[in-house]
């Protein structure tokens, strides 16, 4: 391997700059006017987003005679969300550094039958059993992020390499067989609930975090002499957050399993909520996140200014594999064994709730706020519209066209904006 | 071959053209004869290629000034494919052909001849096949372009312009990648052209070239015609003295840098070219620099300061050798954040290409390369950033909104200041700027120039690369002079004058000391 100017995505074609007419600026952030309302262009896409979210939930649930948000079924839609949800979180990642995953849900598969096999066949403890399906996916990811970074492969031919070989990896392993869970402990991780009282413990310290992070933001900003935000501001800040917690908690735990007996958060939403939040801090909070978001920005200027792409590039596969290992943990838990085929066709939910929720596939854009918005509205579209009796050739054709319109939308906004 | 007073084939009148903040043309005037090469020459920056774009119909009418004639009727070109249509064709230093097609379906691109949609191909290898033949070029129409070396590739673009029946023929800096023997080729089939009756503009860096081929010269200077006269009349001291004429103006505050000890020395450094094996784009190059010395480094473009920077610092690992030496120790640099541990900053040529990440902030691209150091290795710390940044902003004047605007809505001046800030907040001990003003406004270049001597006074050692000379001889105290890869000339403040690093920059005089 020659070290030459070919690391990944800095051959660019020579920038074209020089051609255009330099364009006159202005030196502002981009706002977009409604009305007498100037709202930052970034802010008004994720309140899009969020609008679009609700008007599909009030759709739904007035159209399936109030079915839809009812604690059940709210219940099932944020367990089918998880699944999604965690792959979205590690695309985003992968997205953002300029790459993409497509054999996610083939090492999906690939790793929930490694771990029934193991507790299965193997007759190994529950902790060895989830850590070998989990070790797996980390070392395809870091396979394939090897193959990326420093053989210089495209990761889509890496991947596409992946959905096939891993697919058939568990074929071969499995001979085709479904392989039931025997462990009750590794079936409750996808199936059952914190209980009610334990959800509302969380839920106090999430609204308490929620408080505690927003004044201390607004010390800081102070502190460096930033304007802070305004009191009734800053009380929004805490208070919508909060509601929307405490509103989730108790939809959760007012859903009776049996009659007297109220479930709680399923395991797998807390699962998914705590990936979410470090997967949020990774990106947002860290010198790790900024690099990833450089890279894919400019990744000539990252590489000047002192970047390992390579190393980079490996770490996000590492971790898109590790949360394909979790994924594929929930995934066979709650169906509560693993077939051959499960997780097919996952990598697309995954991209597609990045894509909606805003993330650029040219890497350098998107958070992980979007990603999830996206994996609900996805969620949300196959839970209801099966709840609707929606023919299943239907409903693959509306879930294509939305994903099309959104991202339309999202670049007319861009372009006027 | 001169031709008498006659209409000229093409005339440009007054022709004017204005970036935000900068006129890049001025009223300039210029016109071709048919069967005349007639040569374009000026410092980088003069407004060379701004002419050809607005005769190629890359700027359409609105957007610049003046009229355009060709056989004494005004065109407005709405495009490229109109000005291509009249018969111009122009070739582009960066060449514009597929590589992975063949010669023949390169030359006939978008053209292809064909019958209900379908293509003939034996008709388009015909046509190809007497084209070359006619020019004298023994390729085969049917080699993949990628095949053929960048001389032959220039002889191709050339080809596919005659094919248009290109009337008036812009060749710009045709000869950068040529060989000697091509460049005899190239101008063998100029010689030809001409004898058809095809006006040729040429542009060029290298004067005794100008000299051999041209019938007319015309210098421009900052924008404007500072004279147009025949080739036979004019010699290279003369038109160098046009090319710089211009008065070192106040705007570079002489100041005496304070020199320390050598802090930052390179030794025999030769970079190999990717694209050609054997050929060097810096050859043998030594040079050392003190705390608290501006050393300038000029040359022409191509002459491979920027790749002499990018090798020392660590972009081109694999195709470089020579020594490094920081505080008389040899150090190994291998990648940019080796050689910013070691406390190198480079500010890049191409701010949009190499410095900036466009979509994001201020902030972010000013903490970019000393993230860890401002924030700390794991964690950002958005406070941290943001006073460093702010005050980085408020000391070199950028003007913006917040750290939090989007750097790609900046100037290009207050851009250029944000990537010097992300150098700063590495704290360097030696910087290297190539090309810091390129594309900015007069004041912004101004503010760039004060804080380039500050800097030097805080003892910080400075390389400047710049095309520009009055920038160059404004500010170093030293100025090495580069030609194809060589060292060809080194002075002090006190002996460097315009014209004897002309004079070493094209090649002209050896060795000047």
């Amino acid at each position: 391997m020659s070290k030459s100017a070919s690391e990944p995505g800095v051959g660019r074609p020579p920038a074209t700059s020089d051609l255009t007419p330099l364009a006159e600026t202005d030196e502002i952030t981009p706002q977009t006017t409604i009305g007498k309302f100037k709202i930052p262009t970034d802010a008004l896409r994720a309140y899009t987003m969020v609008f679009a979210l609700i008007a599909i939930w009030i759709y739904f649930h007035y159209s399936t005679n109030h079915i839809f948000l009812e604690p059940r079924n709210f219940s099932n839609l944020m367990r089918q969300t998880a699944v999604t949800g965690v792959l979205a979180v590690g695309m985003l990642m992968v997205i953002i550094t300029g790459q993409i995953d497509l054999s996610v849900g083939s090492v999906v598969g690939l790793a929930g039958g490694v771990a029934a096999i193991a507790q299965g066949w193997l007759g190994w403890g529950l902790v060895p059993s989830l850590a070998s399906g989990i070790a797996v996916a980390v070392g395809i990811g870091a396979v394939q992020g090897g193959l990326t970074a420093y053989i210089n492969i495209p990761a889509f031919i890496v991947t596409l390499g992946g959905l096939l070989a891993w697919r058939g990896v568990v074929l071969g392993l499995t001979r085709g067989e479904t392989i039931p869970l025997r462990l009750q402990s590794f079936k409750s991780i996808g199936q059952d609930y914190v209980g009610p009282t334990i959800g509302w413990v969380i839920a106090a310290i999430a609204v308490a975090a929620i408080a505690w992070l927003t004044i201390s933001r607004n010390r800081a900003r102070r502190r460096h002499g930033l304007n802070p935000t305004s009191l009734g501001s800053t009380a929004v800040r805490i208070i919508v957050p909060s509601l929307v917690v405490v509103g989730f908690t108790y939809l959760m735990n007012s859903y009776e399993i049996a009659p007297g007996v109220r479930a709680g958060i399923p395991n797998p939403v807390i699962i998914f909520l705590a990936i979410a939040l470090a997967g949020a801090f990774l990106t947002q909070n860290t010198t790790f996140g900024r690099y990833l978001y450089a890279i894919g920005g400019n990744p000539d200027a990252a590489r000047l200014s002192g970047i390992n792409i390579r190393r980079h590039i490996l770490a996000v596969f590492c971790i898109m594999g590790a949360l394909a290992g979790v994924a594929a943990i929930i995934y066979t838990a709650r169906v509560g064994s693993a077939s051959p085929d499960a997780g097919q066709l996952l990598e697309l939910d995954a991209i597609a709730a990045c894509v909606i929720g805003g993330t650029s596939l040219m890497g350098g854009r998107g958070t992980v706020f979007g990603a999830i918005l996206g994996a609900l509205i996805m969620a949300s579209l196959d839970n209801g519209m099966s709840l609707k009796n929606v023919e299943p050739y239907m409903q693959n054709i509306i879930k294509g066209a939305i994903l099309v319109t959104a991202v339309g939308l999202d670049m007319a906004g861009r372009k006027r904006g | 071959m001169t031709t008498p007073d006659q209409t000229p084939f093409l005339e440009m009148r007054h022709i004017t053209k204005s970036f935000p903040g900068v006129r890049a043309l001025d009223g300039v005037s210029f016109d071709l004869h048919r069967g005349e090469i007639h040569a374009l020459v000026g410092e980088n920056g003069a407004g060379k290629s701004t002419l050809m774009k607005v005769l190629a119909g890359v700027y359409t009418y609105p957007q610049y000034g003046g009229d355009i004639l060709i056989e004494g009727d005004v065109h407005r070109f709405a495009g490229v494919r109109e000005a291509e249509k009249a018969g111009i064709a122009v070739i582009f230093q960066e060449l514009s052909l597929v590589k992975e097609m063949s010669v023949a379906e390169n030359i006939f691109l978008g053209r292809e001849p064909r019958k209900f949609g379908v293509i003939r191909w034996e008709q388009l290898f015909r046509r190809a096949r007497k084209l070359l033949h006619d020019l004298h070029l023994s390729i085969d129409p049917q080699t993949p372009i990628r095949n053929l070396g960048i001389g032959q590739q220039q002889l191709i673009e050339i080809a596919k312009a005659l094919s248009h029946e290109a009337q008036i023929l812009v060749l710009d800096e045709p000869t950068a990648a040529l060989t000697d023997s091509e460049v005899e080729t190239l101008f063998a089939i100029l010689t030809k052209l001409r004898m058809r009756g095809v006006g040729m503009i040429y542009i060029s860096h290298k004067l005794h070239e100008v000299f051999r081929i041209s019938d007319r010269i015309t210098v421009l200077r900052d924008g404007k015609t500072v004279g147009t006269g025949p080739a036979n009349e004019w010699d290279e001291p003369k038109v160098i003295a046009r090319m710089v004429g211009r008065e070192v103006g106040d705007i570079f505050p002489v100041v005496d840098h304070q020199q320390g000890d050598v802090i930052f020395e390179v030794r025999n450094i030769s970079v190999s070219d990717p694209a050609l094996p054997g050929k060097k784009l810096v050859d043998d190059v030594s040079f050392s620099v003190k705390r608290g010395e501006v050393l300038g480094i000029a040359g022409l473009m191509g002459a491979g300061r920027s790749d002499l920077l990018m090798a020392i610092f660590g972009a081109h690992a694999g195709r470089v050798s020579g020594e490094i030496r920081i505080d008389g120790k040899a150090v190994r640099i291998t990648s940019p954040a080796e050689a910013i541990k070691h406390g190198l900053g480079f500010v890049t040529e191409d701010r949009k290409r190499f410095g900036l990440v466009l979509d994001q902030t201020i902030l972010n691209n000013m903490t970019l390369a000393g993230l860890r150091r401002i924030s700390g290795r794991f964690l950002t710390s958005i406070d941290a950033e943001s006073a460093a940044s702010e005050r980085t902003m408020k000391d070199l004047h950028v003007k913006a909104n917040s750290v939090f605007t989007i750097a790609g809505t900046l100037s290009g001046g207050n851009q250029q200041k944000v990537v010097l800030a992300k150098w700063l907040l590495t704290n360097p001990r030696v910087l290297f700027l190539d090309e810091p003003t390129r594309g900015i406004d007069v004041g912004a270049k101004q503010e760039i120039y004060a804080q380039i001597n500050k800097l030097a006074k805080t003892g910080l050692a400075i390389v400047l690369v710049s095309s520009e000379l009055p920038e160059v001889l404004g500010l170093s105290d030293r100025v090495l002079v580069l030609h194809e890869g060589h060292l060809t000339g080194e002075f002090t403040r006190s002996t460097a004058t315009p014209e004897k690093i002309m004079a070493c920059a094209t090649g002209h005089s050896k060795r000047a000391a």
